[in-house]
């Protein structure tokens, strides 16, 4: 199974990778190829018209103010399942070629549990166990994945509710609720650590390549399977010859 | 007799004040329909098709008298033929005029999503306005008498407008005026329930139908249209008339409370995200 999964992989990444090309400048390293990255837009299209389309008719006030980008109100209810299907279509082309990074470690667990100095910029870099994606990146992952089951599930009793009856629309009405708002909390959170959060993180889904300093940051595990050498090393290495202030943990004086 | 133009007293999925709200006060309108005295004739199906100008289309024969199983959405008003044996063996009709009831508090009215696709009238009548409707069909799961009927070729959802073209204009519905034994009576909500509940005494006292009364169910706030039944402790044999219709919670407690709640909690995201930049800064690569 793993292996088929593998040669798929492997054989999109190759064709759809032709037409593209990931250019590498100095002190840099290939974080997405362009199978990932092309896969990961499509999915953010989609997945931003269907958010749009579908919180246009969660309440009078987003009705009002997001039906009209579609057209009114019928087309948006027309358009709102084709553009989930597209979200969902691409997204489990996702899922396969993110399936072996994304799987679920005791280092994961492990970074859960410090999540706190994460999120307070504690460190400057990361624990030398965070690998290709972190625990956080991990969850948000299988969160879609779940909110796709959930959206699938309830969202075609509600698409064809002659065929499924009413009492399968009223359940999934509310489950389908449910998933919209946590995809809408996981979006946000994923924007902003995508983008202002992590300076250097924006160019590896749009070029696709990270600086080297970048990845011994963010995801040292990687950083050592990438290139062989040792990414504290390098760290130390580097904040010798930078003239900056020999420690930027100071700031915690500084309140 | 209510007349003159309708005042609107809700809208369904409305941001904003309504439009006249309490300009004009008007009468709470009623059907009055007497089960007892209902034969079957189908004159009030018939004037509503005619009034209403609807295509006739195809329907299924189920070996029964009634017209087509269900109502539909071209198909407003339905009588139901219900073959009911009495204790002592022999048989008697129950026949029920199936159509919308014009909820006081309407189920369809509270699931709709789509703003100005279903207004109440201040005189009580619920009218879908396909112009502004989506096709969602959420009003179909949120009426508790299965009423709204969803036509997949114009995508909008119909039902019975109680006439509201007629009764605007201080006549009484079509299917009234249709029909012949007096077993449909059109007028104000009060006197309607006067007259409902001193028929139903009437068939306690002198018919022996000791639990006979009125179908009025509290559990959405009155209705608009009202049953005298031979026994309202069972309305369900009337083909299929609930007990006790209730709104399902999706469409109350969800719908009200938990989804505008959860959506002011789903948003504060992107203040803490804002406020974490502010506050702790980005996560350069170090050094
Ligand atoms: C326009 C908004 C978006 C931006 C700016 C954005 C940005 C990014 C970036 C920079 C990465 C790479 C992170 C890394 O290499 O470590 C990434 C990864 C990812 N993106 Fe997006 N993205 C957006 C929308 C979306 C949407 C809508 C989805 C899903 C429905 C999504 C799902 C993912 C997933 C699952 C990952 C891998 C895990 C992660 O980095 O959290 N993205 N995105
Ligand atoms: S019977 Fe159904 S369609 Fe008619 S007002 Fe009540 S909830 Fe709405
Ligand atoms: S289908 Fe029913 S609930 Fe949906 S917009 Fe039309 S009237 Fe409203």
């Amino acid at each position: 199974m793993n292996g088929a999964i593998e040669r798929f992989d492997d054989r999109a990444r190759r064709r759809v990778g032709a037409y593209g090309r990931t250019m590498v400048r100095e002190n840099e390293l290939v974080r997405h190829p362009v199978y990932t990255r092309v896969l990961h837009w499509s999915v953010a299209i989609f997945f931003i018209l269907a958010l749009l389309s579908g919180f246009a008719i969660y309440s009078p006030w987003l009705y009002r103010a997001l039906t009209p980008l579609f057209g009114g109100g019928p087309t948006t209810r027309l358009l709102h399942p084709w553009f989930s299907l597209g979200f969902v279509i691409f997204f489990a082309f996702q899922i396969l070629n993110w399936l072996e990074p994304m799987t679920w470690t005791s280092d994961d667990r492990r970074w859960m549990k410090q999540v706190k100095s994460y999120v307070t910029n504690k460190e400057p870099v990361e624990p030398e166990y965070v690998d290709f994606f972190n625990g956080g990146q991990k969850l948000y992952f299988w969160a879609i994945v779940a909110s796709a089951v959930v959206f699938l599930l309830s969202g075609f009793p509600m698409w064809f509710p002659k065929t499924f009856g009413r009492i399968t629309v009223d359940i999934g009405y509310v489950l389908h609720d449910i998933a919209a708002l946590v995809m809408l909390v996981g979006f946000i959170v994923h924007l902003y650590e995508g983008t202002g959060a992590q300076p250097g993180t924006f160019q590896a889904m749009t070029r696709g390549t990270v600086e080297r300093r970048w990845a011994w940051t963010h995801h040292p595990a990687w950083y050592r399977r990438a290139t062989g050498r040792d990414p504290r090393t390098d760290y130390e290495q580097a904040r010798q010859r930078s003239s900056r202030p020999p420690d930027p943990t100071a700031r915690t004086d500084l309140k | 007799m209510p007349s003159g133009t309708l005042q609107i007293k809700a809208i369904s999925a409305h941001s904003g004040p309504i439009p006249g709200q309490g300009v004009q006060r008007e009468e709470d309108v009623c059907k009055y329909i007497d089960v007892t005295t209902c034969i079957g004739c189908k004159a009030c199906e018939v004037a509503c098709v005619e009034w209403n100008d609807m295509p006739f289309q195809q329907t299924t024969f189920d070996n029964t008298y009634q017209t087509m199983p269900a109502t539909a959405w071209n198909y407003w008003n339905l009588i139901k033929f219900n073959e009911h044996q009495r204790d002592d063996g022999s048989l008697m009709w129950l026949m029920r005029k199936d159509q919308c009831m014009h909820c006081e508090d309407p189920g369809c009215l509270r699931a709709c999503p789509a703003d100005g696709a279903i207004v109440q009238y201040t005189n009580g009548i619920v009218d879908f306005q396909q112009e502004n409707c989506i096709g969602c069909q959420y009003c179909v799961s949120g009426c508790p008498f299965d009423i709204p009927k969803f036509n997949s070729s114009t995508k909008k959802v119909y039902k019975c407008t109680l006439c509201s073209d007629r009764v605007g204009q201080g006549l009484e519905p079509a299917c009234i005026k249709a029909c012949p034994t007096g077993c449909l009576k059109f007028g104000t909500k009060t006197d309607m329930r006067a007259l409902a509940d001193a028929r139903a005494q009437q068939l306690r006292e002198h018919s022996g139908f000791a639990n006979a009364g009125v179908y009025d169910p509290p559990s959405v706030g009155g209705t608009h249209v009202i049953y005298v039944l031979h026994d309202a402790t069972k309305p369900e044999q009337y083909g299929g008339l609930p007990a006790n219709p209730v709104i399902p919670p999706t469409y109350t407690i969800w719908k009200r409370a938990a989804k505008p709640i959860g959506l002011l909690l789903a948003l504060l995201a992107a203040p803490v995200a804002f406020f974490h930049y502010v506050m702790e800064g980005p996560k350069e690569p170090a050094p």
